[in-house]
C-alpha cells in the first residue's frame, strides 16, 4: 500500500513516496515557470518501479490542482500540520505549532495533541517575511542562499528598517555604499524576517514546541533567532522542506485505510 | 422638489442588464413617485415608504468606479465607500441616478466624511447616529433624528407623512422582515435545502425592489416552493456549516462564498448587513409612539460602528446554536477599521464561548485574491 504526496510550491516542487511505515523516496526540483510539467515529472519519478502496485496520490501547494493523476487535493495548511507532527515525533518533540516560511508566503498552524489543526494564519499578501525576501537580497549580494549560515557567521546583524522587499533592496544598496559587510547585511535581513515571523505567530496562542518548516528551515541561524524571539523551543528536521509533501502522503495513507 | 425622470447621457454606452435597470427605474419614476437612496441599514425605510417612495440600496459591489472615486477620495479607504461614491459620480448606477434624495448616517468615519463630497453633486441628508446603542441619551438623539428625517422628507417632497401612513409602512416593513426571516431560516435545514450562494442572491436582490408588497409575495412564494421541493426529497449534501459575519458582501465579494462552497463548506447564515443584521428584530407595533418604536428597533442593529456593540454578539450567540454552525468566517473589507478591530472580540467569543473555529479574511473588490481565498477557505473547511 503506497501513497505519494506532492507539494507544488512557488519555488520548489517536492514529492515523497510512503509505504505506511517509512519514506521510500523523496525528490525536490525547482518549480520554475512550468509547475504542471514539473509536477508530472516528480510524480513519474516517484512511481518509477512501482507502476504495478496500487498507489494513492495526494497533492498540495499552489499547484495542487495541476496533476491529473491525483486522487485528492489538500491545502498546504493541513498538510504542513500533519507533516510537522510526524517529523517532530521522529525527533522526540511534542509539536503544538508549525511555522513555515515558504517561497511566497508564510504560515503559522496550531495543532492539538492529536496533530489536528485548530487554527492558522497565513501571510500571502506580499513578499515581505517570505523566503523570496531572503532570495532577492542574497541575489543582490551575489551570494548563494545555500550557504547562508556560513555567510553570516561571525557578523553582527545590522538593523534593516524596511520589510518591503522593494524598499529593502534600496536600503541594502545604501548599506553597501557605506561599506557595511555583506554578511552583516544578510544577518540583518534574517533577523528582520525572524522578528516579523515571530510577531505574526504570536497572534495565536502558542503552546508546546514549534516545528519550523520550509526552505529557510535549513538555516540554523534562523532557527535560533526564532527560538529566541518566540521563547519556545523550535525544532526542525533535515527533511523539513518536505513537510507538506510528507503530510500529503500521510493523509493519503489515512484515506486509503478508511 | 422636481422628481428626476430623464435617463443620463451615458445611458447609450451601457450593457443590456444595466440598461434594463435604468429603464425599470425610469418607469417607476414616470408614475411621479420619488426614489430615496440609502447606504446603511440604520435608515428607517418606513418613513420614505410611508410617503409612497421607493427605497433602494446604493452600496456598490464592484471595482468598476473605484478609479474614478480615487480622484477625490484616498486610496486607502474601504472599497465599498469608494465604489459607491464612484458609481454616484459617474451616473453608472440607475438607483443612485434616479434617487431624488440620498440619506446617509454618521456610521463609520469613511462614510460620513464621504457624504460631505457626495452632497456636492446630489441632495444628501445625513442623520446623526449616536456612537453607542446604550442609554437614554442615545435613544433620544436617534428618535429626534428620525423625526428630523420625516421633516426633511416632508419639506423636500412637499408632502405630509401621517401617523396612519407611517403605521401602515411599519406593518409593511415588518411583514417584509418576517418574509426574509422565513426565507433565510431555510438555512437551518440539514441536509440543506439551498446553497449559501443562492441565499445571498435572494437577500441581495431584495434590496432593489420598488414594490414591497410584490417583493414580499415573491419571497414567500420562493420559500414555499423550496420547502415543498425539500419535503419531496430535493435535498443537498450535508457539509460543514458556515456562518458569515463582518462587512457587507454581495456582487464581487460573493467570491468568499464561492471559495467556501467550492471547497467543501456550506454557508447557512449571513449575519452581516446583506443578511440578518437589520432583519432579525421587528419594530414593536404595539408601541403607541411610532418614532420611539422605530428608534428602538434601529438602534439595536449590531454594527461595528457602535461602541460597545453588544447586539452583534447577542445575535451571533443565538444563531450559532439555531443554525448548528460549525465555523464562523468574518469578512473584512480592506481598510474597514471598525470591523477589523472587532475581529479580536468576535474570535474570542466564537472560539471561547461558542467553542467553534473562527477565521477572518480580508478582501477587496478586485479578483486578484481568489487563489488565496480558495486556499484559506479550503484549509478552514478541512479543519472543521
Ligand atoms: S455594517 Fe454598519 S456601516 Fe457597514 S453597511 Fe452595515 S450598517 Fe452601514
Ligand atoms: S465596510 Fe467598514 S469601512 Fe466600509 S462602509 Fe462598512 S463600516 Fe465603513
Amino acid at each position: 500500500m503506497l501513497t505519494i504526496g506532492i507539494d507544488s510550491g512557488s519555488t520548489t516542487t517536492k514529492g515523497v513516496l510512503y509505504d505506511g511505515h517509512t519514506l521510500l523516496k523523496q525528490i525536490l526540483v525547482p518549480t520554475s515557470h512550468k509547475p504542471k510539467v514539473v509536477m508530472q515529472e516528480v510524480y513519474e519519478h516517484l512511481l518509477h518501479g512501482h507502476a504495478e502496485e496500487s498507489v494513492y496520490t495526494v497533492t498540495t501547494g499552489y499547484g495542487r490542482e495541476l496533476l491529473p493523476a491525483a486522487h485528492k487535493k489538500v491545502t498546504e495548511i493541513t498538510c504542513h500540520g500533519k507533516g510537522a507532527a510526524y517529523l517532530g515525533a521522529t525527533v522526540g518533540a511534542d509539536i503544538g505549532v508549525v511555522i513555515d516560511i515558504g517561497g511566497q508566503d508564510s504560515k503559522v498552524v496550531l495543532l492539538d495533541t492529536y496533530g489536528n489543526i485548530t487554527d492558522f494564519l497565513m501571510n500571502d499578501k506580499c513578499a515581505a517575511g517570505t523566503g523570496r525576501f531572503v532570495e532577492v537580497i542574497m541575489r543582490q549580494l551575489k551570494e548563494d542562499v545555500a550557504f547562508l549560515d556560513q555567510y553570516v557567521a561571525g557578523s553582527l546583524p545590522v538593523k534593516i528598517s524596511s520589510m518591503c522587499t522593494v524598499f529593502a533592496e534600496s536600503e541594502v544598496i545604501g548599506l553597501l555604499a557605506d561599506n557595511v559587510r555583506g554578511g552583516a547585511i544578510a544577518h540583518g535581513i534574517l533577523n528582520a524576517i525572524s522578528d516579523r515571523t515571530a510577531n505574526f505567530a504570536k497572534k495565536l496562542p502558542l503552546e508546546r514546541e514549534v516545528f519550523f518548516s520550509g526552505g529557510l528551515a535549513q538555516s540554523e541561524v534562523v532557527r535560533k533567532l526564532l527560538e529566541d524571539k518566540l521563547g519556545h523551543r523550535v525544532v526542525t528536521h533535515p527533511l523539513a522542506q518536505f513537510t507538506g509533501a510528507i503530510g500529503a502522503a500521510l493523509i493519503g495513507h489515512q484515506k486509503k485505510w478508511r | 422638489m422636481e422628481i428626476k425622470k430623464e435617463l443620463p447621457e451615458i445611458f447609450e454606452s451601457f450593457a443590456e442588464a444595466r440598461r434594463n435597470g435604468f429603464i425599470a427605474a425610469k418607469n417607476f419614476k414616470e408614475q411621479n413617485k420619488p426614489m430615496v437612496g440609502t447606504f446603511c441599514t440604520f435608515m428607517p425605510q418606513e418613513l420614505p415608504l410611508a410617503m409612497g417612495a421607493a427605497v433602494v440600496s446604493l452600496c456598490a459591489t464592484s471595482d468598476e468606479t473605484i478609479g474614478e472615486a480615487e480622484r477625490d477620495l484616498p486610496r486607502n479607504l474601504c472599497p465599498l465607500i469608494k465604489s459607491s461614491y464612484g458609481f454616484g459620480k459617474t451616473d453608472k448606477c440607475p438607483y443612485f441616478y434616479f434617487s431624488d434624495l440620498v440619506v446617509g448616517e454618521t456610521t463609520c468615519d469613511g462614510k460620513k466624511k464621504m457624504y460631505e463630497y457626495m452632497g456636492e453633486f446630489k441632495p444628501v441628508h445625513v442623520m446623526q447616529l449616536p456612537n453607542s446603542p446604550v442609554g437614554t441619551d442615545s435613544l433620544t438623539l436617534w428618535k429626534n433624528e428620525i423625526v428630523r428625517l420625516k421633516e426633511v422628507l416632508e419639506q423636500q417632497f412637499d408632502v405630509t407623512i401621517t401617523e396612519a401612513q407611517l403605521k401602515h409602512a411599519i406593518n409593511l416593513k415588518n411583514r417584509e422582515r418576517q418574509a426574509l426571516k422565513n426565507f433565510y431560516a431555510l438555512g437551518k435545514l440539514n441536509p440543506p435545502a439551498i446553497s449559501g450562494a443562492d441565499l445571498l442572491k435572494v437577500l441581495y436582490g431584495s434590496t432593489f425592489k420598488f414594490d414591497r408588497e410584490a417583493s414580499i409575495e415573491e419571497i414567500n412564494a420562493l420559500t414555499a416552493k423550496i420547502t415543498a421541493e425539500y419535503e419531496a426529497g430535493k435535498q443537498l449534501e450535508s457539509k460543514p456549516r458556515i456562518l458569515i459575519t463582518g462587512c457587507p458582501i454581495g456582487g464581487v465579494t460573493e467570491k468568499v462564498v464561492k471559495a467556501i462552497e467550492e471547497n467543501g463548506g456550506m454557508v447557512v447564515f449571513y449575519e452581516n448587513c446583506m443578511g440578518a443584521k437589520h432583519v432579525e428584530d421587528l419594530v414593536d407595533e404595539s408601541e403607541s409612539d411610532l418614532y420611539l418604536a422605530l428608534a428602538e428597533k434601529y438602534l439595536k442593529i449590531g454594527c461595528s460602528c457602535m461602541s460597545p456593540n453588544p447586539h452583534r454578539f447577542e445575535l451571533l450567540n443565538r444563531v450559532v446554536d439555531e443554525y448548528a454552525v460549525d465555523g464562523v468566517v468574518d469578512v473584512l473589507l480592506q481598510a474597514c477599521h471598525t470591523y477589523a478591530v472587532e475581529t479580536l472580540a468576535v474570535k474570542r467569543f466564537i472560539n471561547g464561548e461558542k467553542g467553534i473555529p473562527y477565521m477572518s479574511v480580508e478582501t477587496d473588490y478586485s479578483t486578484a485574491d481568489i487563489g488565496q481565498l480558495n486556499t484559506r477557505m479550503a484549509a478552514f473547511v478541512e479543519m472543521l
